[in-house]
């Protein structure tokens, strides 16, 4: 994406980023790059928003993973 | 969305229980449901020593705050696993733990695998059948034995995880795909010390999920170490959790409901006549004291110190 001539929204998930129309919530907005919104917060100037809060023209989203993984299959005690 | 105690502005929905809360509630709620389990589940007891399994993420550390918050003295303990991978894994985390427990002043203990067997992890790995392209069995292995070993020489009851419903639920839908019955006997929120060499293990967070857990650590401020150990990459606990994230998105309340009823039909007595079997077969290792299914040394004996 260049973001010179960055136009809607954007949201980054660690090194990836996607662009959606303004307008829409964040959960439609999830949904359109299909990442599960149980997968991730989402955060806009470093404050957590929830899922029906309607995006703005430029307004840059930032995801934050909340799986983490390890050693936990098979767990056995 | 407005918060359902206040008005205020929410800063997160949980979905699940219909539930949106801004920030003052929700680091308020967090803390009081993990207190209601620990008390419903029988975890702990006033006279408890707890140790916390300690590993630089966010579930472990929010445990570490919640229980402080609670009021409830516990110790961390760290396991160096030596993992590097070019992004300096077990150091970064490592540095992050200490820099909680400094700022907070908790006793924190730190075995470092490489100093303390002459190989990391992934070394270790490398050696073994077991290990060969998947380190998180060995991992597993040596991280298990060494939390026994350390609760049980430095005189605590209890061994606390950071285990959230996201890791109980991928477990439990990893071992019903493959019908593991030895695995779903011992799945729970608290594992009994059947056996001299084990420690009682409890999970407090296990009724909570990752995002519930990942959202209180970024308004509580607590700096964790965000990315996932190289080895974890791909692994299948990941892609479990995926796939029933997905199912969550469909169905809130989807994992809860997972994991409540394989706990109602344990209770039930589904898997007591596995449970008993086990406990028959089990074997004492002469060299460490930990229990093992096959009569002789037990496998971490045997790999580490052959």
């Amino acid at each position: 994406m260049n973001d010179e001539v960055f136009m809607g929204v954007q949201l980054q998930l660690r090194d990836k980023k996607y662009r959606v129309k303004a307008g829409i919530t964040v959960f439609k907005a999830l949904e359109q790059v299909n990442i599960p919104s149980e997968s991730v917060l989402a955060t806009r100037n470093g404050e957590l928003i929830t899922e029906d809060e309607v995006l703005k023209e430029g307004d840059i989203i930032t995801l934050v993973a909340v799986i983490s993984g390890g050693s936990i299959f098979p767990l056995n005690g | 969305m407005k918060c359902r105690k206040c008005g205020e502005k929410a800063v997160i929905n949980l979905r699940q229980h219909r539930l949106a809360l801004c920030k003052v509630h929700y680091l308020e709620w967090i803390p009081r449901q993990v207190d209601r389990f620990i008390h419903k589940y029988g975890m702990l007891s006033q006279q408890d020593r707890i140790l916390i399994a300690v590993s630089g993420g966010k579930d472990s550390l929010a445990l570490w705050d919640i229980l402080s918050t609670l009021g409830i003295l516990a110790d961390g303990l760290y396991i160096d696993l030596g993992i590097d991978e070019g992004v300096l894994y077990s150091h970064i985390s490592r540095q992050t733990i200490e820099i909680f427990a400094d700022t907070r002043k908790l006793h924190l203990h730190i075995v470092d695998v490489k100093q303390e067997f002459g190989q990391t992890i992934s070394q270790m790995a490398n050696k073994t059948s077991r290990g060969k392209g998947k380190p998180c069995a060995v991992c597993g292995l040596v991280k298990r034995h060494i939390m026994n070993r350390v609760a049980r020489e430095k005189g605590y009851d209890v061994l606390a995880t950071g285990h959230n419903l996201d890791d109980e639920a991928a477990v439990l839908f990893g071992n019903t795909l493959n019908w593991e019955l030895d695995y779903l006997a011992r799945q729970g929120p608290v594992l009994e010390a059947n056996h001299p060499g084990l420690i009682r293990k409890v999970k407090p967070l296990f009724r909570l999920s990752e995002r519930e857990l990942a959202a209180y650590a970024i308004l509580k401020q607590i700096r964790y170490i965000y990315d996932e150990c190289p080895h974890a990459i791909g692994s299948k606990a990941i892609t479990y959790k995926e796939q029933l994230n997905y199912l969550e998105e469909q169905r809130p309340g989807a994992k809860l409901n997972f994991y409540l009823s394989f706990l109602k039909a344990k209770k039930k007595g589904l898997f007591n006549a596995i449970d008993q079997e086990q406990m028959e077969k089990l074997n004492t290792c002469p060299n460490c004291g930990q229990p093992t299914t096959a009569p002789g040394e037990c496998t971490f004996c045997r790999m580490v110190l052959s």
